[in-house]
């Protein structure tokens, strides 16, 4: 992990720790209904202070918590066009396969990549801290995947100019 | 004395109650149904299982003198077992007895009057629903706190005298009610919460400090102190006779739980998986320190790293992930082979913490369950001054 990026991090890390504080609780507004009120907002004092941790203009985590789900939504880094593209298809290759990502959402948030969305039924069944563990690991690896994914691009791209130019070249 | 540690699930235990002689308890496995077990020696079996809800049994509460148990649900329902005497066999099973609630929303919280003759049960429909037996009808009928609570009731607590009654709610405020019934109750001796009650008297009420919903509320044995715990990491004690409140924050995660243990002592719990003590008086309160025992717990982590099955092979050594963690997720210190486990007993949050033995007026040993299935009973005497979990966390991972 760089430098740069440990207190972006350990920020999102310890923001997460503390929203995760999450019980089981029945909707006020639907009978016999119980929902992550988060994505409801239907009732508003079960609902905390959404937080941004921003690192630069291009990313940022948002952390929505509430009385029994929160929800985190992250921009990540993209400089120029292959990024944008790249990052795109990574997201929607994630997001199809949501269900297997467990606390994944299937859509992001406006203005975000990508969104998680963890209950406290998650919070019950899983370690809380290995949660907290696995966005993190997801957010740094992120980047690296994308960065890699797009080194790779620019590989083979060279590769593909070079065999197709050498036609001309003879 | 170490604390006893029962694990009855790998699911949480929403609630526990205890039977009077401790024989028996009634817990909700995150559940519709009510589970009964019976101690032999250090194991609990389970005997009997009540079913009769069909949502999650939010509440439990055994009355130690009549031994009825009352059960709150998610399915807007409450039901009184009483055990009596099956026609056929003979056999003592527990039969339900209905309540009308008149409530449409989830009962999230139950507790018997001391008395034993009345039961409040707290709801999302915001209202309190205090509960008296009809002998007529053989059924248990319902009159509703509801002004001015405006958001679910989270937590209720009878006063010693049977009459006053303490909720606390997710409209960020703690309220002291008059919960006096013509036909069950005597006409209450003057308190320092007022001294003329009818039906539904606001006697108090009280915002946490930095407006955090208020998960647990508790009397002092006397019934002169009003202590409670909010979201926002904080725990509030009220003496009305002098009107002062005291605000203690904690550091750590927010306490979902509390109880007195004596007037001078309070013991709570919540998300930081230890129960913390709070000592004070009139005069002032603070925090004394942890149940959970951390140089005990390290040593017990320490030995299971050893013995552990620690992954042989290449670029799998402890020093490899001690390093690579190191790099990739900032951790250190500890062998990540076991940062699985928490240092302390209960391995996630306690969601409920009852007297468990009492000692004259004392209060000497209390019960915890908690998210992770555990069931701990606690030396309440054996506290161990800490820095918190949050001191732990850090030497588990930055």
């Amino acid at each position: 992990m760089s430098n740069v990026l440990r207190p972006y991090l350990a920020a999102v890390r310890s923001t997460l720790t503390a929203a995760l504080t999450l019980e089981n609780f029945s909707s006020q507004v639907v009978e016999r209904h119980n929902k992550p009120e988060v994505e409801v907002g239907k009732s508003k004092e079960v609902l905390l202070n959404p937080l941004t941790i921003s690192r630069n203009e291009n990313e940022r985590v948002l952390i929505e918590p509430s009385v029994n789900s929160i929800r985190l939504s992250i921009k990540i880094k993209q400089a120029d066009e292959i990024e944008r593209i790249l990052c795109h298809k990574f997201t929607r290759f994630m997001m199809q396969r949501a269900e297997s990502f467990i606390v994944l959402r299937r859509k992001p948030v406006q203005g975000y990549d990508i969104s998680f969305l963890i209950t406290n039924t998650h919070s019950e069944t899983m370690l809380k801290h290995k949660i907290v563990d696995f966005i993190i690991q997801f957010m740094e690896e992120v980047d690296r995947e994308i960065s890699e994914m797009k080194l790779s691009l620019n590989a083979r791209a060279r590769i593909v100019a070079e065999s197709y130019l050498t036609a001309f070249n003879s | 004395m170490a604390p006893e540690v029962f694990n009855f699930a790998q699911t949480p235990i929403t609630c526990h109650a205890f039977s009077a002689d401790h024989k028996q308890i009634a817990v909700s496995l995150n559940s519709n149904d009510v589970r009964i077990f019976t101690r032999q020696g250090a194991t609990w079996t389970p005997t009997e299982t009540l079913s009769e809800h069909d949502k999650l049994v939010t509440s439990i509460d055994w009355a130690p003198n009549s031994n009825r148990i009352v059960t709150a649900s998610q399915d807007r329902n409450a039901y009184v077992w009483q055990q009596t005497p099956d026609p056929q066999t003979g056999k003592l099973i527990w039969k339900p007895t209905l309540v009308l609630l008149r409530i449409n929303r989830a009962a999230t919280f139950v507790r018997w009057s001391p008395k034993e003759d009345k039961f409040a049960v707290a709801s999302g429909a915001r209202t309190i629903a205090i509960c008296s037996f009809d002998p007529e009808n053989n059924w248990w009928v319902a009159k509703h706190l509801k002004k001015p609570i405006r958001s679910t009731v989270l937590s209720v607590e009878w006063h010693p005298n049977n009459v006053l009654l303490a909720s606390g709610s997710a409209d960020m405020k703690a309220r002291v009610f008059s919960a006096y019934i013509k036909e069950v109750d005597d006409k209450p001796a003057p308190t320092v919460w007022g001294s003329k009650l009818p039906f539904n008297t606001l006697c108090g009420e009280y915002a946490s400090p930095a407006g955090g919903w208020v998960h647990a509320v508790g009397f002092s044995p006397s019934g002169d102190a009003l202590a409670f715990a909010s979201h926002d990491s904080s725990i509030s004690i009220v003496y009305p006779s002098s009107s002062t409140v005291y605000n203690i924050r904690i550091s750590s995660l927010p306490f979902v739980t509390l109880t007195w243990t004596a007037e001078d002592n309070i013991v709570a719990a919540g998300h930081d998986c230890q129960p913390v003590v709070f000592s004070g008086s009139e005069s002032g309160w603070q925090t004394v320190g942890s149940l959970d025992d951390s140089t005990s717990g390290k040593a017990a982590t320490a030995q299971a790293g050893l013995g552990g099955n620690s992954p042989v092979g290449r670029l799998n050594s402890t020093a490899f992930s001690t390093f690579r963690n190191a790099d990739s997720r900032g951790q250190s210190g500890s062998n990540p082979l076991n940062d699985t486990k928490l240092l302390t007993v209960h391995q996630n949050t306690i969601t409920s913490v009852r007297p468990y033995e009492s000692k004259g007026s004392r209060v000497v040993k209390v019960s915890t369950s908690g998210v992770d299935g555990n069931l701990v009973i606690w030396d309440v005497d054996n506290v161990t001054a800490s820095g918190g979990l949050t001191g732990r966390m850090a030497g588990l991972r930055m």
